[in-house]
């Protein structure tokens, strides 16, 4: 049988077995309603405070009442941001991002401009990372929020956030930081790092999808976007997903007890495939930060060439892995992330994500390594772009 | 998401390649866009005596520019003017949606071939 290797870990990871364990009794066994008054309630109740404690451990919350459940990272994004501007339309309507957050910050921020908000996008260098005189700048006194990640999915890039927060609470704005991409996998303290508000979610971290969690510092006003029946102390009503929350805890406490170790274990695999690819294959680039970046995130472009026959082309070696080209999205367009860092548009459309796993080992990057010199090289062949000199 | 004719082409695709002394050149699309597309004609009696491609581009934009090569190799030029992009689309058992206007310029790149043919033939005159 043909080997096969996952490289797509930005796009969803597998449930930790530990993690399946931890749920199994919540949806048949222990099925209580947290709001309820009877015993299957409390119960029900105490496992959500517990999981809710874990996350408040992962990341340093002071108190566990800052961590809220929702839906995913799409939703602790929307929440943030919009409860936020709604409820603090009193303090300004000026919000502040940069060009390369994920599309659930960006089509946010873009929504709130059809209403009577005004969004700075702050650019990022070549790298990837923010450029901080630019949002030194763009600071003013109206600007109540500013939406930074902490990393990125994309190009693994992590940003410099205590440096960012410490700017933004001179000038009196909150600082929320979608953490969807980094929580779990490099150490976050949302205390010492300047952070107000914190997108988490679960698949991230190997736990179930269609969970997440906000965290919010105390005494940050917030409007609900979802109302109901006021669970999440009014913040984000619907009957708790049990068992789920308890599947992101799991995955929290995995999480700060393995990130040393498993950290270390990827950033070791990655710089081995980057060095590999970059060796083997010429005119091919890193994208985003040679150090800053993700453990687990080697995002490389190879000129004159497209992503999508590079991800089918791998896909018939049994080979996972993502694409930043037009070609594999819904919209046509190639990604913004990797246009923000001054790709050009073609350069953008010939880059492959590769995001490594806990399952990946040392023969998966050796066989990825091995496999796409001889695909670039079928490629460039046919493309009109290679330059003669290169196919010699 | 693509067919196994599709796939097929990808993986083999034929009359690869460039014509040095080509009769007739086409090139369409665009880098930016994802796709570009050259399509090299030899022509002999009307004839299309050889017809040859080369593609930078996603597995529809390859695939098609294979296909039209095997549509339109032994047409007359008449005949293969009239190869439309549907008729691509059609023998490779059906494109994606998105894919029909931005990858399937194959049709578009032999008309240009023959346009250029003709035009160096009328200015040889």
């Amino acid at each position: 049988m043909m080997r096969r290797v996952y490289m797509d870990h930005a796009a969803g990871k597998p449930v930790d077995h530990r993690i399946i364990e931890a749920m199994t009794p919540y949806f048949s066994q222990q099925y209580g309603n947290p709001s309820s008054l009877h015993s299957w309630g409390n119960e029900a109740r105490k496992v959500i405070e517990d999981a809710r404690a874990k996350i408040a451990a992962l990341i340093g919350a002071r108190r566990i009442e800052e961590i809220f459940f929702t839906s995913g990272g799409t939703e602790s994004n929307n929440l943030a941001i919009k409860g936020v501007a709604y409820r603090n339309k009193d303090r300004g309507n000026h919000i502040v991002t940069t060009t390369i957050e994920h599309m659930s910050v960006m089509n946010t921020c873009k929504s709130l401009m059809k209403e009577e908000f005004n969004v700075t996008y702050i650019p990022v260098d070549k790298y990837g990372v923010v450029d901080i005189q630019s949002l030194e700048k763009a600071l003013t006194e109206k600007t109540i929020l500013v939406s930074v990640m902490y990393a990125n999915g994309e190009i693994g890039t992590i940003q410099p956030i205590k440096e960012i927060g410490e700017i933004v609470h001179r000038k009196g704005a909150l600082l929320h930081v979608d953490a969807v991409a980094a929580a779990g996998q490099v150490p976050i303290n949302v205390d010492n790092e300047n952070i107000d508000l914190m997108s988490i979610s679960s698949n991230d971290m190997y736990g179930p999808r269609g969970i997440g969690a906000l965290y919010a510092k105390t005494g940050t006003r917030i409007q609900p976007i979802i109302l109901g029946g006021g669970q999440e102390r009014g913040l984000r009503s619907g009957t708790e997903n049990v068992a789920s929350i308890v599947g992101i805890g799991k995955a929290a406490e995995i999480a700060e007890a393995e990130m040393k170790t498993e950290g270390e274990r990827l950033s070791g695999l990655r710089d081995k495939m980057i060095k590999g690819l970059l060796d083997r294959i010429p005119s091919s680039f890193l994208n985003g930060h040679p150090t800053q970046r993700l453990p687990n995130n080697a995002n490389v472009r190879f000129s004159y060439i497209e992503g999508e026959s590079l991800i089918l082309s791998l896909d018939m070696m049994g080979i996972a892995c993502s694409s930043g080209s037009a070609c594999t999205s819904k919209t046509l367009e190639p990604s913004h992330v990797l246009l923000a860092i001054g790709l050009k548009h073609e350069e953008a459309h010939g880059s492959l994500l590769f995001t490594l796993g806990k399952q990946n080992n040392e023969a998966d990057v050796d066989y990825v390594v091995n496999a796409l010199p001889d695909i670039v090289k079928r490629l460039r062949v046919i493309s009109p772009l290679t330059p003669k000199e290169l196919l010699s | 998401m693509y067919t196994e004719k599709v796939m097929e082409h990808f993986r083999n695709p034929r009359n690869m390649g460039e014509i040095p002394d080509a009769d007739g050149v086409g090139t369409v699309g665009n880098p930016v866009c994802g796709d570009l597309m050259t399509i090299y004609i030899k022509v002999r009696a009307n004839r299309l005596e050889d017809i040859k491609f080369k593609t930078f581009g996603c597995g529809a934009a390859i695939a098609t520019s294979s296909m039209i090569t095997e549509l339109a190799k032994g047409k007359t030029l008449e005949e293969a003017m009239k190869i439309t992009r549907g008729d691509v689309a059609d023998s490779l058992g059906g494109l994606p949606p998105i894919k029909m206007h931005c990858s399937n310029l194959a049709a578009d790149g032999l008309h240009a071939a023959i346009q250029d043919y003709l035009k160096k033939k009328e200015a040889k005159k």
